[in-house]
């Protein structure tokens, strides 16, 4: 017999499947963008910044060998100082949420705060990917 | 005494053919479980409601969290 102490919110939180009725209730793990750019801490920021502007994207994700968040960097972090590393300017410790939150909370939440994007995580701190308010709103049912 | 795990354990235990008991109450297990995962409370937990668990797979039970 095992016990699986940390139980299902831990399970939920890491976007793992689940079965119920609530299942189908859409969270923001299934409208977070995976694909989002990421970067080392060590990188320089003007390498880094290159190829997230290539691909048209506003943000980066700063990541460990262990996939886990340490900071953001965002175009007015690269305004600072463009030949330092990413770890010197970047946002750290940047609010984050775990995959099971309902997307239609979240996006009530990022309408109130004025928040553009929320970073989307596991329980332990390993990046699943960037939520857009305006993708939440979508999926939501709020918007077309 | 049961052995304490974690999530990458439960992954694992899973693909070798564990059995998850769910040992929270009817409707929440109703409102969210683990895939495939079945119900026994905690005030059923006894013999007769685990005798149709398979005695030669292990057995996980979980809860909400560490409580």
């Amino acid at each position: 017999m095992h016990d699986y102490v940390p139980g299902k919110a831990d399970w939920f939180a890491s976007g793992l499947p689940k079965e119920g009725r609530l299942a189908s209730v859409p969270t923001i793990g299934d409208s977070a963008r995976r694909d989002v750019p990421t970067c080392a801490p060590a990188e320089k920021v003007e390498n880094a910044w290159d190829c997230v502007r290539t691909a048209g994207w506003d943000a980066c994700v700063v990541v460990n060998k262990e996939w886990v968040v340490p900071g953001l960097l965002r175009e007015k972090e690269i305004s600072t100082d463009p030949v330092a590393t990413v770890e010197r300017v970047m946002r750290s410790g940047p609010t984050t949420f775990r995959p099971d939150v309902p997307v239609g909370k979240m996006a009530k939440r990022m309408r109130e705060r004025g928040a553009h994007t929320v970073l989307v995580t596991t329980s332990d701190g390993r990046l699943v990917g960037l939520l857009y308010r305006d993708d939440a709103e979508c999926l939501a049912g709020e918007r077309s | 005494m049961p052995t304490e795990i974690f999530r990458d354990e439960v992954r694992a235990l899973l693909e070798e053919g564990a059995q998850l008991v769910d040992v929270l109450p009817r409707e929440e297990y109703e409102d969210e479980h683990l895939p495939k995962a079945i119900n026994i409370t905690l005030k059923e937990l006894d013999r007769e409601r685990t005798a149709n668990l398979k005695r030669d797979a292990p057995v996980i039970v979980y809860c909400h969290d560490y409580q």
